[in-house]
């Protein structure tokens, strides 16, 4: 079945840098420092990564996320947790928003 | 994956003959070899060097089924270590300057003569270590074993896959963390890791799963804030090991489907530095039943040394030991990806 995500298309993420090498460049050196050991750890840090890949759901970031979550320490309830936070922030940012249409219950209705 | 409660040798399964292992990890064309691969190093092939750990496998037996064991161990194996053979090593040991004995199993306490093989390698001042598997320090029979190890300043190293009990249990069986951190508090109130008392206490971390070990330096870290806070347990040092391709690890890559992408993990991550300092390069590996191996992994592969060095301890020869070509596999990129990996832990 066609689909528009293809699991092999994540190996080859390198390949968008044929049109504009530079800044492939840029992005990559970027990306691999900002995942390097600092005030966070690497096993922290991926499970920011993976949290934000469900709050954004991309599938290849899904899939990247969960296996490098493993290969950096993390176990299956670190993982899960760092999901729900995810979960919760999405849904907190949607409950949130009610106060707007609180403002506009009370403008408009006596 | 559900627990096991036996050895795979004993359910006569086919990965339990070493030749079916060989013939899946050294189909020819899949990867390079990794004798080939090896002189990215700038070596031109694999040696060993002068002999500072003597690493005896104690026998077969023990008191779990870890999912991932390259040993194929469990409470149905009786390849024991004889005291005639046990015999023969600490003449090796009394005649030569090898620093360094390295015990391991199956659980290397379960040999009978266990205490009485440590005694005599400490009259001869060899640094001891025992890998022990925690769980049996607190089992019926053996309460005593960890007293005498601390009395006999023998270093332990444990292998304990992570530091919450859900990952250890899956690999290593239901209520094995719950002990082993029994196992824990019983060394560290006998002086092990404890600042001074010059009793080391290492532990092991393996990969629950078919992905690489995280850096060491960093999930140390992680251990012993978990472990401290939790537990109120110690340790010195953590040793990341990546899982060989053997054995039930690789009965569990095949069963789950992950056979190729490790394996392409694993030769896609050699790393030239790592290889340099791989263990064979400082260890000989001695079978229960005497023979010589370039390491552990060798000896479960039944690939023993070769290359014109004396084949069993009672014909050890150390000028035809050190120098010695090392026998390689397929297997090998195990120790060679990523940071490496060795019986103590990453490489580079």
């Amino acid at each position: 079945m066609e689909t528009y995500y293809n699991p092999a298309d994540l190996a080859k993420f390198g390949e968008i840098g044929e049109g504009a090498p530079e800044l492939w460049k840029k992005f990559s050196e970027w990306y691999g420092e900002v995942f390097k050991e600092g005030a966070l750890s690497e096993r922290e840090k991926s499970l920011i990564a993976l949290a934000v890949a469900h709050a954004i759901q991309c599938p290849y970031c899904i899939d990247a996320y969960s296996q490098d979550s493993l290969a950096k320490g993390a176990d299956l309830e670190q993982m899960t947790e760092a999901v729900h936070v995810a979960s919760a922030i999405r849904g907190g940012a949607s409950l949130v928003h009610g106060v707007q249409m609180k403002n506009i219950n009370e403008k408009m209705t006596m | 994956m559900e627990a096991r409660h036996k050895s795979m040798k004993a359910f006569g399964e086919s990965l339990a003959d070493v030749n079916e292992q060989l013939k899946i990890i050294n189909q020819p064309g899949d990867f390079p070899f990794f004798d080939e691969k090896y002189k990215e190093t700038g070596e031109e092939e694999l040696k060993a060097g002068k002999i500072e750990i003597f690493q005896m496998n104690l026998g077969k037996m023990c008191n779990q089924v870890c999912k991932h064991c390259h040993v194929d161990a469990g409470p149905d194996r009786k390849e024991i270590m004889t005291k005639e053979t046990m015999q023969l090593c600490l003449e090796v040991l009394s005649k030569t300057d090898i620093p360094t004995v390295d015990l391991t199993g199956g659980a290397p306490e379960m040999n009978p003569n266990f205490k009485w093989f440590v005694d005599e390698v400490r009259k001869l001042n060899k640094h001891v270590m025992v890998r022990s598997n925690l769980t049996i320090l607190v089992t019926n029979g053996f309460e005593d074993y960890a007293d005498f190890m601390a009395n006999h300043e023998v270093e332990i190293v444990s292998s304990l896959p992570y530091y919450r009990a859900s990952y250890t249990d899956k690999q290593r069986g239901e209520g094995v963390f719950e002990k082993s951190i029994s196992a824990i508090k019983k060394l560290n109130e006998l002086g092990y890791a404890k600042e001074g008392s010059g009793l080391t206490f290492n532990l092991v971390y393996n990969p629950v799963g078919a992905f690489l070990p995280p850096s060491q330096t960093g999930l140390e870290k992680d251990y012993k804030r978990e472990l401290k806070n939790k537990f109120d347990v110690e340790f010195n040092s953590l040793f990341t090991i990546t899982n060989m391709p053997i054995s039930r690890y690789l009965d569990y890559l095949i069963a789950s489907g992950n056979y190729e992408s490790y394996m392409n993990k694993l030769v896609n991550s050699f790393n030239p530095a790592a290889a340099l300092n791989v263990m064979c390069k400082n260890t000989l590996s001695i079978g229960w039943d005497g023979y010589l191996y370039d390491c552990d992994f060798n000896q479960m592969l039944e690939m023993r040394v070769n290359h014109g060095a004396p084949k069993h301890i009672r014909d050890f020869e150390i000028s035809m030991l050190e120098g010695r070509k090392i026998v390689t596999g397929q297997h090998c990129y195990g120790c060679t990806a990523g940071a490496g990996s060795s019986c103590g832990g990453a490489t580079a």
